[in-house]
């Protein structure tokens, strides 16, 4: 069945003993060597380096070599780097075809004389297929030279920054009011105590007034289509009901608003108005109305913000605005919500006024949460005993199995500021382990502990109240004793996690979760920025929870990311797309419906379908439908697919 | 003679780039050991698993065939999985024609990020063909699709007319 012009070379790779202990890689290259077509076979040390390349350009100039196969890694992994030597060597690189030996094969399979027949049956595939192989030539597309950014918290802040100082254009989305996220929640930051608000927010100034940023708050991006270089995007801007440009900030209108609901930034601590600004330094310092609880909307009359606003910037007949938007690049830095300790009843969150979680104890210290700073129990009174409970929801199968790696020393900074905001509190942490593994954070974990905080190795296993105090049950694993510790008030350091909604954000911008249900990397340890799809990239806690240093750094990576593609100006595109044979086609239009980009239509002068190659991705959904076999997806044609099924399926 | 136990049936897996392929990828890195019987054909998408394909595969040999791709919703080419799963029912009843038990033929989803699942996947998979037993005679069965089923069809069959090789072929000096 092979071709006769076809002159197949196949390289086997040994990988080091990757692929070599546990598949015997001679017997799978002279297997190799006997099959249909082939005109040499080799193995070699590490294919993908320098000598093994220049292996194949040998054997492609002196053997006469048309066809390539190299039997390593996955495609997923070189692909690109054989597709190239391909390239150099003047043969088109389509003429190439891996078999993934060393994944689907070496790595996973015990026994090796099953795992040498599986890697020969695939090596058979891929020689039945090659031949049927034909030159394909990339294609270039222009990449719109706008990034948009998706999250205003320090991850986003930081990758507009980046790429608007290099003279490009940037929209930054965010969906609550104010740009800043978590981090403008906190006080003071581990392990230097620098104020957070001072580092942040002229950050967020900067952001604010660029000239190269167009902010969008209180905006969600609701479809995302097109592909890299070509992104349309669809955002809606919620009506804030007060006029942007108009509105001086003053601060008025919430100073007289008679409705009060509980905060969300002071996560429930603290009380907002129906008209307010998340905080005081919030950027744009423009305030919004909830709609849900202000009275203009629920009662129908109020009025009042209206009336004393001195710009006229109140307007209640503002509509949500729906916004279409070119981009070339997208960066999400979503970041992360946190575990609902009410799930875990046994530490009484919810039941016991004087359970706070670690997010509400940032408020309380920070100067301008709801106590002003001041570590104070619910009744007014400063607590004499502070437990801070570590590990809650995290590291637990019960909740979320992974480490949420920020805990450890967003606790020893509690215990910090509790002992110093509270006039002396005694405090004890509860810790499974100690992971204090950044720059200065052993340093700062050690000074806390000659501070006087008590630690105790054991994980807070419930919280009961005992005598009008809060008891705190745990086995210290150190001492090998049973403790009941009173204390006066609990901070559950809660586990970091996904957004609720990160599975249908995941589905807008067409990228995928891990396991966690944070967004997946295309690499975990290489490539963390990039996703499975061009051209979207993520930063930040999005991806797994991150400490500020990490996600600072992470959000420029992105915007190197981006800055990559705008500056090359032009992507290049897989030229695996759908084409549709006219003389076949009979007319039927059953493909039409089908294609997800609706890059088929009908020619009804010519009575058939059409394929617009610049919109189809290549997916092939059109070819597996076609009765009369005239839609053909190149790289994965009928021909091809059929061959290597009869390769590999051979006995 | 073949018994269940020592029976090792043969399985054509398609898997779609993009979810299962690299799942199957991560099952790897992470060593997860798995039967070998389920060979591997990449496709870019689940969708793209016509009808013939499983067929031939049957016709081939396979005593199962395994489609995995994206979960619903997830999938890289927005919906192409659902047309799989549509699709599937069709196959099934299609099978059941030819004499072929439908649980031979199994669609599942598995993303990028769960390579246990893959390696669970198919040793559940490898499991029940094996209960199943050798399929055999499929030929037979299958007569009457021959044809479409050949690769190596003549010129001017589904690949334009075009030799499969005419690029290149005559740096070899034939």
């Amino acid at each position: 069945m092979s071709a006769p012009d076809a002159r197949i070379g196949v390289y086997v790779c040994h990988c080091g003993t990757n692929i070599a202990g546990t598949v015997d890689v001679p017997a799978v290259r002279d297997f190799a060597a006997g099959l249909p077509g082939v005109v040499v076979a080799r193995d070699y040390k590490y294919m993908c380096a320098d000598p093994g390349q220049d292996l194949i350009k040998k054997d492609i100039k002196e053997l006469g070599v048309n066809r390539v196969i190299v039997a390593s890694c996955s495609p997923r992994m070189h692909e690109p780097t054989f597709r190239r030597c391909l390239q150099l060597a003047g043969l088109n690189a389509y003429y190439f075809e891996m078999a993934n030996i060393r994944e689907q094969v070496a790595w996973c399979t015990a026994d090796k004389a099953a795992a040498t027949k599986k890697a020969q049956a695939l090596v058979r595939g891929a020689v039945a297929r090659v031949p049927y192989h034909e030159p394909l030539e990339e294609r270039t597309s222009p990449v719109c030279p706008v990034t948009l950014i998706v999250g205003g918290g320090v991850a986003g802040i930081e990758a507009a920054l980046k790429i608007a100082s290099s003279g490009n254009k940037v929209w930054l989305v965010e969906r609550e009011p104010s740009i800043g996220g978590n981090m403008a929640r906190f006080d003071k930051t581990f392990p230097t105590l620098d104020c957070a608000a001072c580092i942040l927010t002229p950050k967020m100034a900067d952001v604010g007034r660029h000239p190269n940023i167009t902010l969008l708050t209180y905006s969600e991006v609701l479809e995302v289509s097109g592909f890299i270089g070509n992104f349309e995007v669809t955002i809606k801007k919620r009506a804030r009901s007060v006029r942007h440009g108009v509105c001086t900030g003053c601060g008025v209108c919430y100073s007289k608003c008679p409705t009060k609901v509980p905060s969300e930034f002071d996560v429930g601590l603290g009380e907002r108005t129906a008209i307010y600004v998340p905080f005081p330094q919030a950027v744009p310092n423009v305030p919004v109305i909830d709609r849900e609880v202000c009275r203009q909307f629920t009662k129908g009359k109020c009025g009042i913000c209206q009336k004393v606003c001195p710009a006229g910037a109140v307007d209640y007949e503002q509509q949500d605005e729906i916004i279409k938007e070119k981009f070339g690049v997208i960066i999400i830095a979503t970041g992360f919500e946190v575990f609902d300790p009410s799930l875990a009843p046994q530490y009484g969150y919810g039941r016991y006024p004087d359970v706070y979680t670690a997010l509400q104890f940032e408020r309380m210290t920070n100067a301008s949460g709801p106590t002003t700073g001041r570590v104070v129990c619910r009744n007014g009174q400063e607590p004499k005993a502070v437990a801070i409970l570590h590990c809650i929801g995290s590291r637990d199968k019960n909740y979320y199995p992974y480490c949420s790696r920020v805990c450890c020393m967003a606790s020893v900074k509690a215990a910090h500021l509790a002992k110093e905001k509270s006039g002396g509190a005694e405090i004890y942490e509860f810790y499974i382990d100690m992971r204090t593994f950044g720059k200065q954070y052993e340093e700062f974990y050690n000074r806390v502990q000659e501070e006087g905080v008590h630690f105790i190795r054991g994980k807070g296993a419930e919280v009961i109240e005992k005598d009008g105090r809060l008891v705190v049950h745990a086995e210290d694993t150190l001492l090998g004793l049973y403790r009941e510790v009173p204390v006066d008030m609990v901070v559950l350091n809660t586990a970091l996690i996904p957004h609720a909604d990160a599975g249908r954000v995941a589905q807008i911008f067409n990228i995928q979760r891990s396991q966690d249900g944070f967004y997946l990397e295309a690499h975990i340890k290489l490539d963390p920025m990039k996703t499975a799809t061009e051209g979207v990239y993520l930063a930040g806690a999005c991806q797994s929870p991150k400490d500020i240093p990490d996600s600072v750094a992470q959000g420029a990576g992105a915007a190197a990311e981006a800055l990559q593609r705008i500056v090359a100006g032009e992507v290049v595109i897989s030229p695996v797309t759908c084409a549709i044979d006219a003389d076949r086609c009979a007319g039927c239009r059953m493909c039409i419906p089908l294609c997800p980009y609706t890059a088929i239509t009908f020619n009804a002068e010519k009575g058939v379908s059409e394929c617009n190659e610049a919109l189809c991705k290549g997916c092939g959904t059109c070819v597996a439908s076609c009765a009369s076999g005239a839609a053909r997806l190149k790289h994965f044609d009928q021909r091809q697919l059929l061959a290597q099924i009869e390769g590999v399926a051979a006995s | 003679m073949t018994t269940p136990e020592t029976f090792e049936p043969k399985i054509v897996g398609f898997l779609c780039n993009w979810c299962t392929y690299a799942g199957a990828d991560l099952a790897g890195v992470s060593r997860l050991k798995y039967p070998p019987n389920v060979l591997p054909v990449r496709v870019m998408c689940s969708g793209r698993v016509e009808p013939e394909l499983v067929l031939k595969a049957f016709w081939e040999g396979a005593d199962g065939v395994l489609i995995s791709g994206c979960h619903p919703g997830d999938c890289h080419y927005i919906e192409g999985n659902y047309k799989t799963l549509r699709r599937k029912e069709l196959l099934d009843r299609l099978l059941e024609q030819f004499g072929i038990e439908k649980e031979r033929l199994r669609l599942t989803w598995v993303s990028a990020s769960e390579g246990d699942l893959w390696a669970r996947v198919v040793t559940e998979t490898v499991e029940a063909v094996r209960r199943l037993g050798p399929l055999g005679r499929t030929r037979d069965r299958l007569q009457s699709c021959d044809g479409i089923l050949a690769a190596d069809l003549p010129a001017g069959g589904c690949c334009h007319g075009e030799h499969p090789a005419a690029e290149g072929g005559g740096t070899g000096g034939r």
